[in-house]
């Protein structure tokens, strides 16, 4: 395949960056995004020159380092993928695409592709938790869970922390982000004792890190590579309004 | 051997963890304010032992290179943690899980370090269960478990596919508490570029911070390596493409003895390789072999898709070769009945290095719904690397790199060689022996950074409390970071032509060729010269963009596979060593004639733990003799 990559280049947080254009002839539809990515980058090398900065580790799907917009979409055209999945079978030869990173104020730039996303982790450490001691823990089975609520739990608890969610909203909320933690802890017993100071903590800390307002439009669950649901926007609704 | 005092505890085995318990020193709430630990890592056991003993009052001071604690790679385990708890009455117990994992080993662990691991798995599974971590549940509402390679009992708590990222995630939960208490401190995107002894104990590291390129020096009074394996040595692992040896092998480097390094897993089923640009292969959880059957076509070449192919041509070669375990054998055994099969011309598939992981017989008896729920996310995960639905044609896999059983060596209380400095984890060599069983890596790691090393490192803490905070002005942090700064610069200004990862393709090409599945003394030593030239090369002809003083992937890419040249001569010095085929490590001169690995207990039992002489000089070996009091050592047999 024949590539024309558009890629956002930007030095630091405060340089003016811009797209730089790239010419691939040798692209492989059975490449991933990220390892088309990476033979630029052997070339650029080769040459003596900067190669393109992205975070990514895991390269399957589930360490949520990886992300960037692709064509207008996180993670790329691919419902329910992450970047590091995205294979180049999905691109035309000869098509030009267009890389950016993710866009939004709490998430500047780094470099690059890289973003700073350690607001994820400010949210979390405000209250994503049980609060539960080492060596204090009763007998697992004395907790009985329904498994359907233990089910539905899981399915909120699988979020990887990637920000595609954010940078998919045109508020850049990351109100997903924050309800998948707060369901998955509502739904079981074991969560239900802090869920109040939770719930306040988070959602304040959320707007406290300039994260905007949820306007209900649901292109953070259209985009997000693991499909959490807007159910769980609801549910930290209800949630937040039983806290107070 | 004087050099190697592993503190085994008095008394029975089933005794030595609760006397030892009893026994050790402690530090008093008052003075653990005072005393510093660095961890250095966040996957399973960095963030476990950080979360306790931040909650035990020490100052603690954690260290990762991603950019966020929940990315280490923990997190990509998939089929679940085990534990004693007997649960489905099936006779499992505390000795069972030990007497599995010590025969899962081949005989190459210790029996007290092993013996602990169990011991301590069911509260693992307690306290887990009380972060929240959603594991699968029966209609009551109580835990399921399911099974694992290598055992008969069920004894694997899970969730879905993604056990390890919810077990990680309790962790990182556990973490951010203390993160928000005061009491542990974050450092993420930094590495360690090297570690600090004073007067011989380890009381800090020298650490780059990779988005500014600043080095920068860290004090402590005790230090903790929860730095994983070394996998990525094959270039194309089930690693992460960043996992990295570099922070274990810099302890080698300062006097850590390194044990067991020629002990690396090769898991059976993975994705296989798909072209030659891949960077990575993806591990398809061994929980698929519960439902899935392994097999090849009878003939030779047989080139017809798998669905054409009736069942009497089919060759279901575990459950021939091993009736009583099945597709349910070790990893090791089944990844080398793969390479027997591909090798001897009966593989399939494009390259014809793979073989069928065959479901359909499963979801006839079991409906498509049930198999959906047990594997729903790795059915889709394969579909999305391949573009093959699993549910309507088999599964093609092949073994790839997975884990490394050897690390750092570590006495009973999870101390490395050096006083001061800790290795847990899949960092340290203990207890998976030549092998390590299914779901029990989880387990360790978790059981290690919960409960054992905050109860056995305040036996040498104990003697720290008249010790201050320790200054990194000393002339010892400004000699090691002068050290650590002039390989920086000795690797940005080589200016040579080719990248930091074609190195470590090619460096890996060898290792997977000569240092894999099996091994022989000329191909071990072809590999020894090989890899010492391409070394040289790399010192030649390396390229780097930029400098350190700036964010530089080049340069972290280019640290790690230097490290990684140094650590794969041990590996085969080890594994030339070791004259005999145990467990993962499987010598071709040393095998029954039905192919089966021959074990010489009479040479070999015991832990080769090597200690580095400098630049360029010989490694001196150091013998642990492991003696089993326990248990008697058998063949190990799957049959």
């Amino acid at each position: 395949m024949i590539l024309t990559l558009k890629i956002w280049r930007q030095n630091n947080s405060t340089a003016k960056g811009a797209f730089a254009t790239y010419k691939l002839d040798d692209v492989s539809p059975e490449m991933s995004f990220l390892e088309m990515l990476d033979s630029l980058n052997k070339r650029l090398v080769e040459e003596g020159k900067d190669p393109v900065a992205f975070d990514h580790d895991c390269r399957e799907g589930i360490c949520g380092s990886c992300g960037m917009y692709i064509n207008g979409h996180p993670h790329g055209p691919v419902p329910a993928i992450t970047t590091c999945h995205l294979s180049m079978r999905y691109f035309r030869d000869g098509e030009t695409i267009w890389v950016e990173p993710w866009r939004a104020k709490p998430f500047p730039v780094v470099k690059d592709l890289i973003v700073d996303r350690s607001a994820f982790d400010k949210i979390q450490i405000a209250g994503g938790f049980i609060s539960v001691n080492t060596g204090s823990a009763p007998e697992a089975n004395s907790i009985p869970v329904n498994k359907k609520n233990s089910d539905a739990a899981f399915d909120s608890s699988i979020c990887i922390g990637c920000g595609a969610c954010v940078a998919a909203c045109k508020n850049a909320s990351a109100i997903l982000f924050v309800s998948a933690k707060i369901s998955q802890f509502a739904l079981l017993p074991q969560g239900r004792i802090e869920a109040k100071e939770r719930v306040r903590a988070m959602v304040e800390k959320m707007d406290e890190l300039g994260f905007g307002n949820c306007s209900n439009t649901g292109a953070c669950e259209a985009e997000c590579p693991k499909q959490i649901k807007l159910t769980n926007i609801a549910r930290l609704n209800r949630e937040y309004y039983k806290a107070y | 051997m004087e050099k190697l005092i592993s503190k085994i505890p008095e008394g029975p085995l089933s005794q030595k963890w609760t006397r030892y318990k009893a026994s050790v020193k402690l530090v008093n709430p008052a003075n653990r304010k005072k005393l510093e630990i660095i961890v250095v890592g966040t996957g399973l056991s960095g963030a476990s032992a950080a979360s306790s003993l931040g909650e035990l009052g020490y100052q603690v001071k954690v260290f990762c290179y991603q950019d966020s604690p929940r990315r280490a790679h923990s997190v990509a385990a998939q089929g679940g943690i085990n534990a004693a708890k007997n649960y489905q009455n099936d006779g499992d117990s505390v000795y069972r899980l030990f007497y599995d994992m010590i025969k899962g080993g081949d005989y190459r662990a210790r029996e007290a370090n092993v013996y602990r691991a169990a011991e301590v798995s069911n509260e693992v599974i307690d306290h887990f269960t009380a972060l929240g971590v959603p594991f699968a549940r029966d209609y009551g509402g109580t835990l399921d478990t399911r099974s694992f390679g290598g055992v008969q009992v069920s004894r694997t708590f899970y969730a879905k596919g993604q056990t390890g990222q919810q077990c990680l995630l309790g962790c990182y939960s556990s973490l951010n508490r203390q993160v928000k208490k005061g009491s542990v401190k974050m450092f993420p995107r930094r590495e360690m570029l090297d570690l600090v002894l004073i007067d011989g104990r380890a009381r800090g590291i020298i650490t780059r911070n990779l988005i500014t390129g600043e080095i920068e020096r860290h004090g402590a009074h005790a230090v903790v390596l929860a730095t994983g394996g070394y996998g990525t040595i094959y270039y194309l692992s089930t690693l992460a493409v960043n996992s990295n040896a570099s922070a274990a092998w810099k302890a080698y480097r300062k006097g850590a003895f390194f044990a067991n390094p020629s002990f690396v897993q090769i898991h059976p089923t993975c994705v296989p390789q798909l072209n030659e640009f891949q960077s990575k292969l993806t591990l398809m959880s061994e929980s698929l072999r519960n439902d899935g059957r392994m097999w090849v076509p009878k003939n030779k070449g047989d080139k017809r898709p798998a669905n054409d192919i009736p069942e009497e041509q089919r060759d279901y070669f575990l459950e021939r070769r091993y009736p009583a375990f099945g597709n349910l054998v070790p990893r090791d055994v089944g990844s080398r009945a793969i390479k027997e099969r591909c090798d001897a011309g009966f593989g399939v598939g494009k390259t014809g290095l793979a073989v069928n992981l065959d479901f359909r017989d499963a979801i006839n008896k079991q409906g498509k719904k049930a198999i959906e729920d047990k594997y729903g996310n790795l059915f889709e995960m394969y579909k999305t690397i391949t573009g093959s639905d699993p549910y309507n044609e088999p599964m093609l896999i092949y073994p790839a790199g997975h884990y490394t059983m050897g690390g750092l060596w570590v006495d009973y209380e999870l101390m490395t060689t050096i006083p001061g400095l800790y290795a847990i984890g899949e960092s340290n060599f203990s207890d998976h022996g030549a092998n390590r069983l299914g779901a029990s890596s989880l387990m360790q790691a978790a059981g290690d950074g919960y409960f054992i090393l905050p109860n056995t490192i305040s036996n040498y803490l104990a003697d720290q409390i008249r010790i201050p905070s320790i200054s990194t002005d000393k002339a010892e942090f400004e000699e090691t970071e002068k050290e650590a700064i002039g390989r920086l610069d000795k690797l940005v200004s080589i200016k040579g032509k080719q990248t930091a990862g074609s190195f470590h393709k090619r460096l890996g090409k060898i290792m997977w060729d000569l240092v894999g599945m099996s091994r022989n003394e000329a191909g071990l030593n072809k590999a020894l010269k090989m890899i010492h030239d391409l070394q040289d090369e790399f010192w030649r002809d390396l390229s780097i963009p930029g400098g350190w003083k700036e964010l530089n992937m080049e340069l972290e890419k280019a640290g790690r596979v230097a490290d990684f040249f140094e650590l794969a001569q041990l590996i085969i010095t080890d594994a030339l060593n070791r004259k005999e085929s145990c467990g993962a490590h499987f010598r071709e001169e040393y095998q029954t004639p039905d192919g089966e690995a021959m074990r010489n207990d009479e040479d070999f039992a015991y832990v080769a733990a090597w200690e580095y002489t400098g630049e360029g000089s010989q490694p001196v070996l150091h013998k642990e003799a492991l003696k089993f009091e326990e248990v008697e050592m058998k063949v190990r047999s799957y049959k």
